[in-house]
């Protein structure tokens, strides 16, 4: 036993207040779903039910878009100025309400609460400060063009950052004077909800943001609809690819921000105690739920093994835990379904060869998870190096040379992000020249900042949000 | 194995590294953000008080100061005997035999400073002599400043001489290598001269004199915990750390604990190996044992200043 244990200190849960269960967030009110249909969210960390939430069906998803289409207009005639006034009370109200949040966003997803609140949350207002900002701007991003908003926009957002992704999706549609109906995940709904709350606090005209929970078939109902003009999707590569299909010569604009099999390029100069910092943000940050996760890590063969070692050891000082408390730095697995997913991911890469090593830590009895893992002795042709896993499992591999560097990181179907390591700036340029990512990142990783615009090559999908790039998927440019 | 390696720079080169200066404040910081409560904060606070070097390093300095330092050192609380004496007092070379003969009979040390404290503008072989009479008058472990103007002109050679010929004038009593982290500047240049003292024989490396600024700050102390992380790990000896300077509250003196303890591990959290320099640090320490214990704040002039 460790000569100094940390007590817990858990974050109160006080400060929340979640409701047996919910209604459905369109045209400013709340309905009861027409479906009649309701399905249970729990705390992946200990599997408690937490609320009853409405499964929207094809009803409700009409009933959506026409309070959508209805808000449309008059929110368009706005003058962006005064669009930007909501938006901005928007910002300020979830930093007033922080706390509350990022409780409820660890409750509901698993996430560490040093994460939420230090991450999720502020990052989250700082986007709808951001967007606010270029709401009565809109020529000056898109000089000599005519700027006008599409209509009505249909999100469809992952579970991995709840409130973070539906930022990234309303901000700038509203910016632009697009209507809103955002699906949050099925696991995740909550925040979402609060969300709607917030919506009405600072008296959103009815309509512009509409909220409607369900499964895989209400986001398939809702991006279908003929009525919507834009549909907006992070998710899987998979149901990225079906959504494409399914709205293919509707005329319907589409962006698309799907997975990632970052590599995280390691070379024999970087400064060794941040660069494993870098690689463990880079693949245990959120438990490894992140598209952009730098799940592949490449290092230069010369200090391959105490590279490795010094990162076995630091593993061993990760706490993984109760997500609420505050010393907590892994948290829970966000579904029963993705645990299975990264067991079977990881069941295949010990068949396939490579070697295990998993960190020493105690597994709480009930909830799900998993502790952070590593493979070395990985080859480009196995399975966990070329799927991705979105869990806490990181993939090793060496290189050689800059030119083998590359090669290997844009050696995957994905293109979404890359990190480098090295104290020589040339090298970092020249890197970044050759690496197919949307993002790449030196000397540091998953660093996000709403004025800089994030995206993916590839099967990681295109369009990009963040900064002034985010606001082309949401307008209409003409001469 | 390498316990009975020859000293040399050789070992400096080997281990090397460079420090990335955003990463390493951005890991300072993120430890900083650690809650300890409860129990384990009583544990820390009380490790912390048994860490303490008393310092007083003024050119007011009296017998009289030093006798009532040592005299609180030695009983921090007169009220309550379960509060354990401090690890040490640190004193000026002049003072140490009145030092000696204040904590006798007591598990308090004696440490002085030598080498031209704090500059260490000065001659080599006054340095030695400084250490010697130091010693002579008692004092169990000597703080030597280094020569940064060496460092600073691309010296390292020197900076490695004068730390050996000063552990061979210490000989057993226990030397601490002031490396005056905040004149080095760099996080490069504070790893180098860590590991130029480590394997130039230092038993401590210590962050800064206290008197510049900045003195002691957590990323100094994680990038100095780190290179003796991995001092030990390529050699298998390990080398102690003081902190020291400008550490006044129990926050604080918790945050660099953390480090030490996500950085080091368990045989570092002791006094034989890890020392906090301070010298108000002390009653802000009885204060929260006592919040800790009972829940209240007793009145500041319950303590005695010294």
């Amino acid at each position: 036993m460790a000569k100094w244990e940390y007590s817990p200190a858990p974050e109160s849960t006080d400060v929340v207040d979640v409701k047996s269960s919910y209604d459905l967030f369109i045209g400013g009110t709340w309905v009861a779903p027409v479906s009649g249909q309701y399905m249970k969210t729990i705390n992946p960390a200990t599997e408690e039910v937490l609320s009853d939430i409405p499964v929207a069906g094809e009803q409700d998803v009409d009933e959506a878009v026409k309070a959508a289409r209805a808000a449309s207009k008059p929110w368009q005639r706005l003058d962006g100025s005064e669009r930007a006034k909501y938006i901005f009370r928007i910002a300020r109200v979830i930093q007033e309400r922080a706390r509350e949040i990022a409780v409820l966003e660890s409750m509901n997803g698993g996430k560490p609460i040093k994460e939420s609140r230090d991450i999720d949350v502020p990052l989250s207002a700082a986007h709808f400060f951001y967007y606010a900002g270029w709401a009565d701007k809109l020529q000056y991003a898109f000089p000599g063009m005519k700027v006008k908003p599409l209509g009505v926009a249909a999100q469809v957002i992952p579970w991995n950052f709840p409130l973070l992704m539906l930022a990234w999706k309303i901000a700038p549609a509203l910016a632009t004077g697009n209507t809103v109906i955002l699906k949050p995940a099925e696991t995740t709904p909550l925040t979402a909800l609060l969300f709607a709350e917030i919506c009405q606090q600072i008296d959103l005209p009815p309509g512009v943001v509409n909220i409607i929970t369900g499964a895989g078939e209400t986001g398939a109902a809702l991006v279908a609809h003929p009525d919507v003009n834009k549909v907006a999707f992070t998710g899987s590569t998979e149901v990225g690819r079906a959504i494409q299909k399914s709205i293919a010569g509707s005329g319907k604009r589409l962006s698309l921000e799907l997975g990632g099999k970052a590599a995280n390029i390691v070379f024999e100069d970087a400064a060794m105690d941040q660069a494993i910092e870098g690689v463990v943000n880079g693949i245990f940050f959120n438990q490894g739920h992140v598209c952009c996760a730098g799940s592949r890590l490449l290092i230069q063969e010369s200090i391959a093994e105490a590279f490795v070692e010094k990162l076995k050891r630091r593993l061993g000082t990760l706490r993984l835990g109760d997500p609420l408390d505050k010393n907590t730095d892994i948290g829970a697995i966000n579904s029963r379904e993705q645990l299975d997913k990264i067991r079977r991911l990881v069941g295949i890469g010990e068949q396939e060869g490579a070697e295990m090593y998993q960190a020493p830590c105690d597994i709480p009895e009930r909830g799900y998870w998993f502790p952070p893992t590593i493979f070395t002795g990985v080859s480009q042709s196995h399975r966990i190096a070329q799927e991705e896993i979105f869990g806490p499992v990181l993939s090793i591999m060496t290189f050689r040379t800059p030119e083998e560097a590359v090669e290997k990181a844009n050696n995957t179907p994905y293109g979404l992000s890359a990190g480098v390591w090295t104290e020589k700036g040339s090298r970092i340029l020249w890197m970044a020249d050759h690496l197919k990512a949307g993002v790449v990142w030196a000397n540091t990783f998953n660093r996000f900042d709403p004025s800089s615009p994030f995206g993916g090559f590839k099967e990681s999908g295109f369009g990009r949000e963040g900064g002034l790039h985010g606001l082309e998927p949401y307008v209409a440019l003409t001469p | 194995m390498a316990m009975t390696e020859a000293l040399s720079m050789e070992l400096v080169e080997r281990i090397g590294g460079s420090v990335d200066k955003v990463g390493a404040e951005e890991r300072a910081a993120a430890l900083s953000k650690r809650s300890i409560k409860k129990d384990s904060k009583l544990w820390a606070l009380d490790l912390a008080v048994r860490c303490i070097d008393l310092t007083t390093l003024e050119g007011q300095d009296t017998p009289g100061k030093v006798r009532q330092m040592a005299s609180k050192a030695i009983r921090p609380d007169p009220g309550d005997p379960t509060i354990p004496s401090v690890a040490a007092v640190c004193v000026y070379p002049r003072l140490v035999s009145v030092a000696k003969e204040a904590v006798k009979g007591s598990s308090v040390k004696v440490a002085s400073v030598a080498t031209g404290f704090p500059s260490g503008q000065m001659a080599a072989d006054l340095r030695v002599e400084e250490i010697r009479r130091a010693i002579a008058d008692g004092a169990d472990e000597i703080d030597n400043v280094i020569s940064r103007g060496a460092l600073l002109a691309g010296d390292e050679q020197a900076i490695f001489d004068e730390v050996v010929v000063a552990k061979e004038a210490c000989g057993d009593v226990h030397l601490k290598v002031i490396i005056e982290a905040g004149e080095l500047a760099t996080y490069d240049r504070v790893r180098r001269a860590s590991l130029i003292a480590m394997a130039a024989g230092a038993d401590v490396i210590k962050t800064s004199t206290g008197k510049i600024s900045p003195a002691s700050t957590l990323p100094f102390c994680l990038v100095m915990a780190e290179a003796i992380r991995d001092f030990q790990h390529e050699t298998g000896r390990k080398v102690g750390l003081k902190v020291a300077g400008g550490i006044r509250s129990s926050k604080d003196a918790i945050r660099y604990l953390v480090i030490v303890n996500e950085t080091l591990g368990d045989d570092w959290l002791d006094p034989d190996m890890f020392r906090i320099g301070a010298s108000s640090l002390l009653n802000d320490l009885l204060m929260q044992i006592h919040k800790q214990r009972t829940g209240i704040y007793a009145d500041p002039d319950r303590y005695t200043q010294d």
